[in-house]
This record gives C-alpha cells, structure tokens and sequence, in this order.
C-alpha cells in the first residue's frame, strides 16, 4: 500500500508544478459557468415550469460541474500514460515489481486530484457569493450531503475505470487518437456534461440512466441540487457501485491481455 | 543464474510502399510480413558474469533483453532465470533485476531526481539504511551529487544517464541488464559509466548483460561476448580469442565489421 501512497504522492507534487495551467483553468471554467447559467436563465424566464430542475438546483450543479471539471472530464487523459504506450516507453513501467492496472490506476487518481485541488476552492469560493438563485448553495439536510460524498467518490472511481479501459485499448491500436475521441464525444453528452441529463425526454433519459455514463458526474451533482433524493438516490448510488466493480474487471481483463501481446514500439 | 533455451520470438510487420495510392489500398487490405526476431537463442551465463552482448541493429539484442527482463513473452522456448520464469512471475523477477534502456527515460520529467529515486525506495521496499548507503556511494562513484536536486527536464543527456544507472541499481539487483548505456555520452560519463560497471561487478557480484555499439565499452568491460546477428546466436566466445583470430585489424571496430561480415549479417 505504502508504494501506492508514493505514487500518489510524486503523481500528486509533479502536477503542482504546473501553475500557469491552473490560473487558465480557473478563468476558463468560472466564465464558461457563467455562460452556461446566462442562457439557461434566459430560457428559464420563458417559462420556468417547463423545466425538470429548479433554477437553483441547476446554478449548484453547474458550479459544482465547473469547479470539479479536472474530477470527471473524459477528454483528459493522462498523456504520460498514452505516450508510454505509443513510444514504448513501458518498458520500465513492466520493470517495476507492481501490477500496472493499479500503478496506472493511482496514477489517474493523483493527477486527477492535484488538478481539482487547484482549480476546486477559488470557484466554489466564488459561486457562494453569488446571489441566489445564480450561486451554489448548501446543502440543508446533512444525510443528503453523506450522500453526495459517497456518490462523488464512486462517480470519480467509475471515471478513472472507465479510462483505464481506453488506456488498454491503446495497447491494440497504432494510435489512441480514435478511441479517445470516440469516447470523448460520447461521454460529452452521456454524461450530462452538455445538458445535465433530466432535460432528455424522459424515455431517452431512462435507459441513458442505466449505462455507465451516468453513473459519473451526473449522481453526485444531482444529490448535491437536491434534484436527486430518497430511495431513487439510493438505487443510482448502487448503480454506480455495480458500475465501478464492472468497469474495473473489464480494464483488468484488457490490459492482461494486452501485455501479453504486447510489443514494444521503437526498438 | 540465467539459462535460456530455444527462445523465439517473432512480429508482425506492416509493409506498403510509398504513396497516397498505396497508402489508401493499405485501409482495406494491410499486407503482413511475419519478422522473425529471435530464432532459437540460446545461452547461459553464470551469477556475477559481465557478459558484452552485440549484434547490429535490428539483430535481436533488445528483444533478448526484453524476454529476460519480463516485458515481453517469446513464441517458444524456455528461460529460467534464479529459478523463474520471467513472463510468467513477472512481479518477483523484476524485484531482483535492474534494467537500463539507453534510449528511454525512467526519471519522473517535472520533479528533481531525488523525488524519482524516493519513489523507487519505496516501490522496491528498500530498507531505509541500505538506501541511504547505496544513495551515497553510488552518487559518490558517478559524481552525481550536485545534480539530483535538478529536475530531470533541465540535465544534460550524460548527467541524466548517470542518474538514470543510479536509478537502476538503488534495490541492489542481482542482475543489470544495460541497454546501450553510453549511447550519446561524451568521454567523461561514458568513462565514468565504464568504471561504475565494473565496480559493482566487482564489489557487489553483479551479473552484468550490456549491449553496446562502442567496442571501447566492450573492450574496457567484458571478457566474453555473445554475437547475436538476424535473430540467431553466431558466436559466444571471449574477446581475447577474437582479437587472435583478426590479428591484423588495425582497430577494434574494424574487426567488429569483419566479424559481420564474415557471418553475412
């Protein structure tokens, strides 16, 4: 366990160092949520009733949404990762007397962390001073906020299982470019990250509710608004936990095989 | 103890010839050709050996490398390596091995070299007395003190080799497998890396495999070579009876080209 702390640890200082990048994060996601609360509050003002979220439930989802980004997007990928795999240099990932599935596993955990870390506070900071219904609010009821903590944990190991599938992948095909934007563009929409999921019509929204997409950013987020509650919050939090246990036996699986078939590219 | 026995690997290559034409046929229909990387090596070499490794390029050297240290499983054959088989008890073996690939780095980019080496501590369990001794005198003996408060990013090629060594051998392996160690080096680090090799050969019995192009690393190190040409094994004999037998090379490369030549590789 301790040589997975370590690894977490220099995952963890080696992203600290990249300040600039965090300053341009920050900017980038506190304006692209305000947008985004700008437009819907334009539609809302047509009529609010027409919606499947209160207006607040969806400033709180979006800030939250915004100020976790580095948490839950699927487009980042750890490009260490992808050029080891490309160039060959996993050749000394396969050196170290650990299993790569978990190596790798921590990695993504560690960069993903640092990365929220950075960006998370001065967002969250700043959506609670905004007026309501613009701002994010507390949560009132304290067993909905356990709640929102187990499901985001969940919601976050379900993403990184869900990587480490493509990752594997990479090991079959000359370039992950393809899977990566395959995956990307479908986990955009599937995850809520467009459009938070309960504005589908509501056939389409009950079986995306069932794949693996939306056990992510869409659960935690929506417990946090209060727009997911009681046993339905309950069901979706077991959901994720069948997801993360799936997930993870496939990318296990994958990456096995890939190893054993694996070729080291460049000599 | 390192056995290997009919080991053979081979790969699958992609051929086309140049061009849009070609390149676009190559969507529907990809042509194959099988390569066959190693046909039927097979050696042994004894614990605490230096063993020089050589062959042109392309003949099989890193792919032999590969197989012993684990990463790659071969098509056929057996290794038996301090009673494993590399491929198949991958975790344990590496424990007991340390590998140095010339071309590829180990060292985290971003962080300095301490941060690297703290790391390796700790996925290897160094006891903390041993790694504070072996920190020492190994950075002692390739002179790297000064440096591995540096991020790797911001060394030069030779001094980040150096430390690259020192990252291979921290855990005190049994076995070094050296991968063109002194590829790029200027003559300081390249004599320094020579006289490191030699020492921990000497004063800790490590078995030493090395693969090199300079024969100078192979003259200065190794007593027996093995000659590895088109994936086959041509030739495991000592440097001295070579030097005999091409008396009249003016150099030690010439002789090397002879040597190809003579085998048609």
């Amino acid at each position: 366990m301790k040589k997975y702390m370590s690894f977490f640890k220099i995952r963890f200082i080696n992203n600290l160092q990249y300040r600039a990048a965090a300053y341009a994060g920050i900017a980038t996601q506190f304006f692209w949520g305000f947008m985004e609360i700008l437009v819907f509050a334009a539609f809302y003002k047509s009529n609010a009733d027409a919606f499947p979220m209160k207006f607040q439930e969806l400033s709180s989802y979006i800030w939250l949404q915004q100020s976790t980004i580095a948490l839950f997007f699927m487009w980042s990928l750890d490009s260490d990762l992808l050029a080891m795999i490309t160039s060959g240099g996993v050749a000394y990932e396969l050196c170290r007397p650990m299993d790569l599935y978990n190596m790798w596993y921590t990695k993504n955990m560690a960069s993903r962390t640092s990365n929220a870390m950075l960006r998370c506070v001065p967002i969250l900071f700043i959506a609670t001073l905004l007026p309501k219904p613009y701002g994010l609010i507390m949560p009132t009821d304290i067993n909905l906020f356990i709640l929102f903590i187990i499901s985001i944990i969940l919601a976050f190991l379900v993403v990184i299982s869900f990587c480490m599938i493509i990752y594997a992948i990479s090991f079959f095909t000359v370039s992950s470019m393809g899977i990566r934007l395959l995956s990307a563009s479908m986990a955009e929409f599937f995850t809520g990250a467009v459009i938070p999921l309960p504005f589908l019509p509501e056939k389409i929204f009950k079986v995306i509710s069932l794949l693996p997409w939306a056990s992510m950013q869409n659960v935690p987020f929506r417990i946090y608004s209060g727009n997911l509650r009681g046993n339905e919050a309950i069901y979706t939090i077991l959901l994720q936990v069948f997801w993360v246990l799936t997930l993870t036996a496939i990318g296990k699986l994958l990456l096995n095989r890939g190893l054993k078939k694996v070729v080291i590219q460049g000599g | 103890m390192i056995e290997l026995r009919n080991i053979s690997k081979t790969f699958k290559v992609h051929r086309r010839n140049a061009g849009f034409k070609e390149a676009a046929k190559a969507l529907f229909k990809r042509e194959y050709e099988i390569v066959q990387a190693l046909d039927d090596i097979s050696f042994s070499i004894k614990e605490g050996e230096m063993v020089g490794y050589i062959g042109p390029n392309g003949a099989g050297k890193s792919s032999t490398i590969k197989i012993m240290g684990g990463i790659l499983t071969p098509d056929g054959g057996t290794c038996n390596i301090n009673n494993r088989t590399p491929w198949n008890d991958r975790v344990n073996h590496v424990r007991e091995i340390g590998v140095v690939f010339g071309q590829r780095s180990q060292l985290w980019w971003d962080v300095p070299v301490i941060d690297s080496y703290e790391l390796l501590k700790d996925i290897y369990k160094i006891p903390d007395k041993i790694y504070r001794d072996n920190l020492n005198n190994l950075s002692t003996l390739l002179n790297i003190e000064n440096i591995i408060k540096t991020p790797a990013r911001q060394l030069s090629l030779g001094q980040r080799m150096r430390c690259e060594i020192v990252a291979s051998v921290l855990h005190n392996p049994r076995i070094l497998f050296l991968d063109e160690p002194t590829i790029g080096l200027d003559a300081v680090s390249k004599l320094a890396v020579r006289d490191f090799i030699k020492t921990i050969n000497e004063e800790k019995k490590t078995t030493v495999i090395l693969t090199t192009h300079d024969m100078q690393d192979i003259d200065a190190l190794t007593k027996r070579i093995i000659l590895i040409g088109r994936g086959k094994i041509l030739l495991d004999g000592t440097l001295d009876d070579l030097k005999e037998q091409y008396k009249d090379a003016s150099s030690l490369d010439e002789m090397v080209v002879r040597l190809y030549e003579a085998y048609k590789i």
